[in-house]
């Protein structure tokens, strides 16, 4: 992407030495080997030698203005790809820097990678300049960390990251390697096998288990399918869809699941939860049979624990056996990879009309429509995304910040595709979507990626618009500018009689910061205006930053308030009216 | 209820902190925890002891199994198990008292492994009711200090019990 400037010296690469390898030339031949070709990262003292044999290395290299922004990016990568996303950061800060991506990713079960440099092997533990306990500090983050202490364990522990990270339950996994173990060179002639004995990829589901959700399915007047990120991760949206069909069953996702399954299908009740629709919620709280799949009983989906679903018998398809029981009681069990089971399970159910059931559903979808004051002069943020959606015809890939922001793109955007939305939904990291949208950009470079932001979140990792710019990265921002921090004011403003505390920071003018930055800055304060700027800003082939001026106070509805029954919905007089 | 939880993980460093801090993040109760080499030197054994109700314990296992470098873990509730706690414990023993608490340690099949010109240090070692019984019997003579291993454990191969 960006030319980079070379030394008149060429290649630092050293005197040959027989057939040793250096392990920073192993660490880039294995990366290579693994199918690496994108890599994030920044550098740093003690990953020179690293950085060194990446100089010539045919891998493209996107470095973010900050270690945090550079795990997002290779979080929303692996999101929008599928693949493993790679981050690399110096020891000390740079490491320490990795800690927020790396939970964020851990949370949503994202397949990422972070190489980390350490200090010199004899130094660790005497507090050398920039050391930090890095996989102390990333332990509780990360799905597996490990410190290489001898330079032949190299590409078999590399190997073995890109193997725990992306199999089974994905998740985030750390190396950490010395600068002297980069720098050290061993024979690399024979074989590099695995050796990870207390790691177990159940992929098939029990067969017995399997026959017994579809007993349940086949028996079922109520049924739900409650449908999670797990499903997208297990690459079984086509599975998902064949097996709703067959048995003709409600879809209701979660916020990691929107894509998973087509919204603009009649079987579609949308997101259920905190913010969910009153009609997946009100299924939920009736139905005789909930079959979960790669969901994990949220407290954000299920509301107050006792009260949910309480007439359901409970069908939970997971990989993870910890999900299984974590939070809900589930009656059926099913461990194993969902693109498998889903596929078995379709072939032994059977299709029942379930009239009644249907048409108790659409009328709450008639009812309590996702809605809002459409003939309001205000710039409703609801309806910038609704015209985002129209616009891009529903195909664009979506990133957004945490909050009023994120949900609003949850409800008001219909997604149709597996990794079109890409979300912080577990940690719920404000400062995600500007570095998602990069990484989503550069693993899709032909797809609109659009940044749905709130301001605050954006202000949080603004300076990665820089890291777009350089890398003629044509990510789209679009900032539902209320100038609160809006989902925490829409607490105090139902909780805590609207002392709104500390929840208001003066912004700055967004698209004078775009424009200072090298890209294309545009505000937006009429609602006439929305159409045009969505317009002018589609058409952008630089990064492109739209300051919606939307309305100060709206909130989002509906809401299920903490410790309340997922039907107990405040909000829904709103929609009813609006409806 | 106590619950003896034994893992098998792979001898590496990182691992105890692994499993500690797991058990730390996830609010488990920790009632001793015992890490020991194996007859495989690249596999280490510890012994757990958890106390919770079914579902915590459930959770644990599947927690614990879910560690990369654990390899197996194993609940011996409900089984015939030999679980044993080895104690260090030094006593006051004057010389006036002296036979008394011989006599104890006899009874408790103990041992003195150091004798002081006031005190006795003794090793004692049995299943944990034995230990607690141990130190409330010395408690009169009072006690100046304990080191315990905490309890290891494994499954017996007779169905009832024949300890001694």
């Amino acid at each position: 992407m960006s030319s980079k400037p070379r030394s008149s010296a060429g290649s630092a690469a050293s005197a040959d030495k027989s057939s040793l390898k250096a392990g920073a030339q192993i660490i880039v031949d294995t990366l290579i080997e693994l199918g690496v070709d994108t890599m994030f990262g920044y550098p740093g003292g003690v990953v020179l030698p690293f950085f060194d044999r990446l100089y010539d290395a045919p891998i493209e290299f996107i470095i973010p203005r900050h270690e945090q922004g550079g795990c997002h990016m290779a979080d929303a990568y692996a999101r929008a790809s599928g693949k493993v996303g790679v981050v690399v950061a110096t020891s000390g800060p740079g490491a320490c820097n990795l800690t927020t991506g790396l939970a964020t990713a851990m949370m949503d079960s994202v397949p990422v990678v972070a190489l980390t440099g350490q200090v010199r092997t004899e130094l660790i533990g005497n507090d050398a300049f920039q050391e930090a306990d890095t996989t102390g500090i990333t332990r509780p983050v990360t799905k597996y960390n490990c410190i290489v202490k001898d330079v032949k364990d190299l590409a078999r522990i590399i190997r073995e990251a890109f193997y725990i990270a992306s199999t089974s339950r994905p998740g985030p996994v750390l190396v950490d390697i010395p600068v002297d173990i980069q720098v050290a060179r061993c024979d690399t002639a024979g074989t590099v096998e695995m050796d990870l004995p207390g790691y177990r990829v159940r992929t098939k589901g029990h067969s017995k288990q399997i026959s017994a959700a579809a007993a349940a399915i086949n028996k079922s007047e109520q049924p739900v399918l409650y449908v999670g990120g797990g499903v997208i991760l297990a690459n079984a949206s086509e599975e998902l869809r064949a097996l709703a069909e067959k048995a003709h069953l409600p879809v209701t996702m979660t916020l990691l699941g929107l894509g998973s399954y087509d919204q603009n299908r009649p079987e579609s009740l949308d997101m259920l939860g905190m913010h969910g629709s009153a009609y997946a919620n009100y299924a939920v709280q009736e139905c005789d049979l909930l079959i979960a799949v790669g969901a994990r009983f949220d407290d954000r989906v299920t509301g107050r624990i006792k009260g949910f679903a309480p007439n359901a018998k409970i069908v939970h398809i997971d990989i993870d056996p910890t999900s299984i029981s974590k939070n809900v009681n589930v009656d059926i069990p099913v461990v194993g990879d969902a693109k498998y089971i889903l596929a078995e399970l379709a072939k032994e159910v059977e299709y029942r009309e379930r009239e009644k059931w249907f048409k108790k559903i659409a009328e709450w979808k008639k009812k309590f429509p996702f809605s809002y004051n459409r003939s309001a002069s205000t710039v409703k943020p609801q309806y910038v995304v609704e015209e985002l959606c129209r616009q891009t015809r529903g195909s664009a890939i979506i990133t957004t910040g945490v909050g009023q922001n994120q949900m609003w793109a949850a409800q008001f955007f219909r997604f149709s595709m597996p990794r079109q939305l890409i979300s912080s939904g577990g940690l719920g990291t404000m400062g995600y979507g500007l570095p998602a949208a990069i990484g989503a950009q550069v693993a899709r470079p032909d797809a609109t990626v659009i940044d749905i932001d709130g301001d605050h979140s954006f202000n949080m990792t603004m300076t990665e618009l820089s890291t777009a710019v350089e890398n003629k990265l044509p990510i789209k921002v679009c900032i539902l500018n209320n100038g609160y921090m809006g989902m925490v004011r829409q607490w105090q403003e139902l909780f805590y009689n609207k002392r709104y505390s500390k929840t208001y920071l003066s912004n700055p003018d967004y698209a004078t910061v775009a424009e200072a930055l090298g890209a294309v800055g545009i505000t937006v304060d009429k609602k006439t205006d929305v159409p045009g700027a969505i317009k002018k800003m589609l058409g952008q082939k630089r990064p492109c930053v739209v300051d919606f001026r939307v309305e100060r106070e709206e909130n989002v509805w509906p809401m299920v308030a903490a410790g309340k029954n997922l039907n107990e919905m405040d909000g829904l007089d709103i929609l009813e009216s609006m409806a | 209820m106590k619950h003896i939880i034994s893992a098998l993980v792979e001898n590496k460093p990182g691992v105890l902190a692994h499993v500690a801090g797991m058990f730390a993040a996830r609010a488990y109760n920790i009632d001793s925890l015992v890490v020991g080499r194996t007859e495989d030197p690249k596999l280490s054994r510890m012994t757990i002891v958890v106390i919770g109700d079914d579902k915590v314990l459930e959770q644990v296992r599947k927690q614990l199994a879910k560690i990369v470098p654990v390899v197996k873990v194993q609940d011996f509730v409900g089984q015939p198990v030999v679980a044993r706690d080895l104690m260090l414990i030094t006593v006051s023993a004057p010389p006036d008292k002296r036979p008394e608490i011989l006599s104890l340690i006899e009874m408790f099949r103990a041992k003195v492994v150091d004798i002081g010109a006031k005190q006795l240090m003794v090793e004692v070692s049995g299943p944990e009711t034995k230990i607690e019984a141990f130190i409330e019997a010395c408690k009169p003579y009072g006690i100046k200090s304990v080191a315990r291993t905490g309890t290891i454990a494994m499954p017996r191969q007779a169905k009832t019990d024949t300890s001694p």
